[in-house]
């Protein structure tokens, strides 16, 4: 059976899509080394359409109306263009009131695609484009400390890491904050009120790492535009040792929090990236694994759930568990030393 | 039965589930068809394989393992009809409930008659209404364009004209579906299903059958007073497949294995109580299905061979948990369980589990608290599905659950409850039955597959529906009408086949549980009192009734309808506690 995994690495290489949610112009380069800000494609999304009666506006009944239009699908038009016409000794015309592009022209009518937002694809991450995908995106390849999340808010960013855990499981608060946290990445224990998250949002921090997080902050989470991610979930939970340790080890280091949500079938999830040093040794993501003794893995539900520890064995056949139910198991080690039976669909590889 | 009657040989049923993958092999063995033997694996849709397939084959492996038998050629395809040599099946079908809602927009002319019959029908199939339009939305066809481009729907359902009805309104409305159609890119646009007024058929084939992906089916709104979502399902689960198949890698393998004929799982369950309930025509009561699963609760109704199929995909146990909290408070989940929990820690129990879908309740705290979502899901989605049911349909009180026999519940939360009195609990409180009805549990949870083979092998499905799957866990009585609290509102006698007798006094408020060994028959005099309804003709109106023991006995649920829990949380829990060791003492 293949086991879930969760990525937390010191050196991983990295490989990432980053794509438009419509087609546009890419306009960085295979091979070119881009920073997280660097916009990498563009596009006009959500374009609004205006349809013009072009029969009415010159008095004439559709089929003959059509004789008169002098755009085609595909023209650009400014504003106060003459699209129609002339007609009559009046010599009656129909002008396009915004610019934009014909897209449909005929039976009386003309459907004008109005200009849309402009909008931008920013690299994400610090790395080298290395495929273009045709009107859609990039694939950058990157080196960096790896550690996946369970939860995001779907909101992306970057900074230099700020270190506001003195443990695994600290209660960040308001009085903790002040205006030196603007534009950094902070990373903390816990959060259980949503002051903490508006006051974070009034300093202009650029994103927050936290091990877990009340769910009734989910509305406030959305809410602000900095991106927050949780490596653990919801509840007071504090976040596993080697997570810890890469992230309270990277202060001042620059990371992207890309904190996008969990989508199992789209292969993404939230996740913080630690630029490095050029010359670190990267290790290649391990990306399909059964279970096997010696592995580290982390339950996740109660009543260790979060905690991380060594698989030791793995029984054949179904067993019994408190509740009742039979399920497949694993022992674990856990850091303390005590070993529990955990259902294999409770437990995900790390590494 | 002759072996002569057997349609086809062996089948192969494949389930593609949210959470699990299951294949199940069907034989027939002396002239009967049977199940052979299963394998479950873990769904491979998400990281790292992201395959559906994969996790078919992996399972097949494990089919392989216990039958012996090879389902694929060297060449790696799957060997459709068996060989002589015994490799292969004769047949193949599979039933799908993975991946995110459909987004539908509905369309139609009025918003109260055919939009609603639009948005009643994408209800019928894992879908989600993200608009609605109609003729009084104060939009233009470019309002209605822009907004169709931004939501870029799957599917959008088209109704409106009654027969002989409206036609212009209809095609002007068809405008937009089709300048939208035409401006996106063919792989992007969506299907688009028109069940309207039959009459403009051709006219919507003409104006926008050349830019979108048409499908026709019946109208749903044949006149003002009638709607029927029936003979528009199988269009509707044609549209599913090909949509499903385009959005998860490996469902088009499993497509063609069927000969494409790959069906939504909760079609396919609609289709057994459909099929259990021309069974149960003599009856004059309904057949109904509850099926609790990760992606959806479904709810199938079905009366003498019309089914109303109603599909809740936010009401799944799965990923998509957290949409319960849009649909009831906390404090509506919380009065299920019979344990002491802060709202708080039930609200970060609904996240969690929709970040570990696929996780198992390790405590009884638990499961206990999964019980408790499975409860309040069941409640909500029969809440909603009894709004559907048509006005001769019969019941004590409007609003309630109508007389049904028997009832089906399906899905591992229910299936695999580690007791058979946490199974009925849930559906005693969730559904609040009334009258006399029969609960079954889907043991092996066969019902989707078993609608799938109906259209292969017909006498499969016949021949599956027994005892071995379908396990009786109670007949339940259920008294309703009005009295003091404690007042004696039912006589219960029974006469079980050995003549011994058992007399009870039902009081109101209370559970009560009379012991009948499973497969037992038994007879039961029921006399009501204060002219509570048990469903013998009327108000205060009683008789007998012949039963069979299930694992719990007789169980005469008095508690009112609808339930009303005491407000006090100690006292509402000590009373669940009692309730289900009340209910425990019928079994064995």
């Amino acid at each position: 059976m293949q086991a879930p995994i969760t990525h937390i690495l010191p050196v991983a290489a990295i490989r990432r899509e980053r794509l438009m949610s419509a087609g546009g112009r890419i306009i960085a380069r295979r091979g070119q080394v881009v920073r997280p800000l660097d916009v990498v494609a563009e596009a006009m999304i959500r374009p609004e359409h205006l349809l013009l009666d072009i029969g009415r506006g010159l008095g004439l009944e559709p089929k003959e109306a059509d004789h008169y239009i002098q755009r085609r699908a595909g023209d650009q038009v400014g504003e106060g263009d003459v699209i129609a016409g002339p007609v009559g000794i009046g010599r009656r015309v129909v002008r396009t009131p915004r610019s934009g592009t014909v897209v449909v022209a005929g039976e009386g009518q003309v459907l004008l695609e109005l200009e849309g937002q402009y909008s931008e694809l920013k690299a994400g991450y610090s790395g080298v484009i290395t495929d273009i995908i045709e009107e859609r995106g990039v694939v950058i390849e990157a080196v960096g400390s790896l550690v996946q999340g369970l939860w995001g808010n779907g909101r992306i960013n970057f900074g230099l890491l700020r270190v506001m855990a003195h443990s695994a499981d600290e209660v960040l608060s308001p009085s903790l904050m002040d205006v030196s946290l603007r534009g950094s990445v902070i990373v903390a224990g816990h959060c259980d009120e949503d002051k903490t998250l508006r006051t974070a949002n009034e300093l202009s921090v650029s994103g927050m790492i936290l091990a877990s997080m009340d769910a009734n902050l989910v509305p406030a989470a959305l809410s602000v535009s900095y991106p927050i991610m949780l490596v653990e979930g919801f509840g007071h939970l504090p976040m596993n040792p080697d997570a810890y340790l890469i992230l309270t080890s990277s202060g001042g280091q620059e990371v992207v929090v890309n904190a996008e949500p969990w989508d199992r079938i789209g292969n993404n999830r939230p996740e913080a990236v630690i630029s490095l040093p050029e010359g670190a040794a990267p290790e290649n993501p391990t990306e399909l694994a059964a279970f096997a003794i010696g592995q580290t893995v982390r339950v996740s539900s109660s009543p260790c759930k979060g905690m991380v520890g060594t698989l030791t064995n793995l029984p054949q056949g179904f067993s019994l568990l408190p509740s009742g139910l039979r399920a497949q198991v694993a022992e674990v080690r856990l850091s303390d030393g005590k070993i529990v039976q955990v259902p294999l669909a409770n437990l995900e590889i790390i590494g | 039965m002759e072996s002569s009657l057997i349609d086809a040989g062996s089948v192969l049923a494949i389930e593609i589930g949210t959470v699990s993958t299951r294949v199940i092999l069907f034989d027939v063995v002396e002239g009967h068809y049977r199940f052979l033997a299963q394998g479950t694996v873990p769904t491979t849709s998400s990281a790292p394989i992201t395959d559906v397939s994969v996790g078919v084959k992996e399972a097949l492996d494990h089919l392989h393992d216990i039958t012996g038998r090879v389902f694929f050629s060297a060449d790696g395809h799957m060997i459709v009809p068996s060989q002589p040599n015994g490799m292969g099946v004769d047949a193949c079908v599979a039933t799908v409930s993975i991946g995110p809602p459909l987004k539908v927009v509905a369309i139609g002319l009025l918003e109260d008659i055919s939009t609603a019959s639009a948005k009643n029908l994408a209800s019928t199939t894992y879908a989600r209404v993200v608009e609605t339009m109609h003729i009084n939305d104060r939009r233009d066809t470019v309002e209605r364009l822009d907004t169709l481009l931004q939501l870029r729907p799957d599917l959008i359902v088209v109704a409106g004209g009654v027969e002989g009805g409206a036609r212009g309104s209809v095609i002007n409305l068809l405008e937009a579906v089709g300048l939208a159609c035409y401006l996106l890119p063919k792989e992007e646009r969506p299907e688009v299903l028109f069940a309207g007024n039959s009459a403009l058929v051709d006219q919507v084939q003409s104006s926008i059958g050349g830019l979108v992906n048409l499908h026709i089916a019946p109208n749903v709104r044949q006149s003002y007073d009638s709607e029927q979502l029936t003979p528009s399902q199988p269009a509707l689960s044609e549209i599913y497949r090909l949509v499903r198949s385009r959005q998860i890698r490996g469902l088009q393998d499993v497509d063609e294995w069927t000969g494409k004929n790959l069906l939504p799982s909760a079609t396919a369950f609609g289709r057994t109580i459909r099929f259990i309930s021309k069974e149960y025509a003599h009856t004059h009561k309904g057949v109904l299905g509850v099926d609790v699963g990760a992606s959806a609760t479904t709810i199938a109704s079905a009366f003498s061979g019309e089914l109303i199929l109603s599909i809740y995909p936010g009401l799944g146990l799965g990923e998509n948990l957290p949409e319960i909290l849009k649909l009831c408070p906390l404090r509506d989940v919380l009065r299920w369980l019979p344990i002491e929990l802060p709202e708080q820690e039930l609200r970060n129990y609904i996240y969690n589990k929709a970040l570990y879908p696929n996780s198992l309740p390790i405590t009884t705290e638990e499961l206990a608290i999964e019980q408790a979502l499975a409860c309040q899901a069941i409640y909500l989605a029969s809440k909603q599905a009894i709004k559907a049911y048509p006005p001769n349909i019969t019941g004590s009180l409007p609003g309630l659950l109508p007389w049904f026999e028997p009832i089906i519940a399906s899905g591992s939360v229910l299936t695999k409850a580690p007791s058979a009195t946490q199974a009925l609990m849930m559906l005693l409180n969730g559904l609040q039955p009334t009258g006399v009805t029969t609960i079954a549990l889907d043991r092996n949870n066969l019902a989707a597959s078993l609608g799938a083979t109906a259209s292969v092998a017909p006498l499969l499905s016949i021949q599956s529906l027994d005892a071995t799957n379908f396990v009786n866990l109670c007949t339940i009585i259920s008294a309703v009408g009005k009295a003091p609290a404690d007042a004696p509102i039912l006589r219960v006698h029974m006469t079980n086949n050995d003549g011994q007798e058992t007399e009870l006094e039902v009081r109101h408020g209370s559970l009560a549980a009379i012991r009948l060994l499973p497969g037992e028959a038994g007879t039961l005099r029921l006399t009501p009192l204060h002219r509570f309804d048990v469903g013998m003709g009327g108000a205060g109106r009683g008789g007998t009734v012949k039963v069979i023991g299930g694992a719990l006995g007789v169980v005469i649920d008095a508690r009112g309808r609808p339930l009303r829990l005491p407000a006090e949380p100690t006292t509402r829990r000590e009373l669940l506690v009692k309730w289900s060791e009340i209910a425990t003492s019928g079994g064995h």
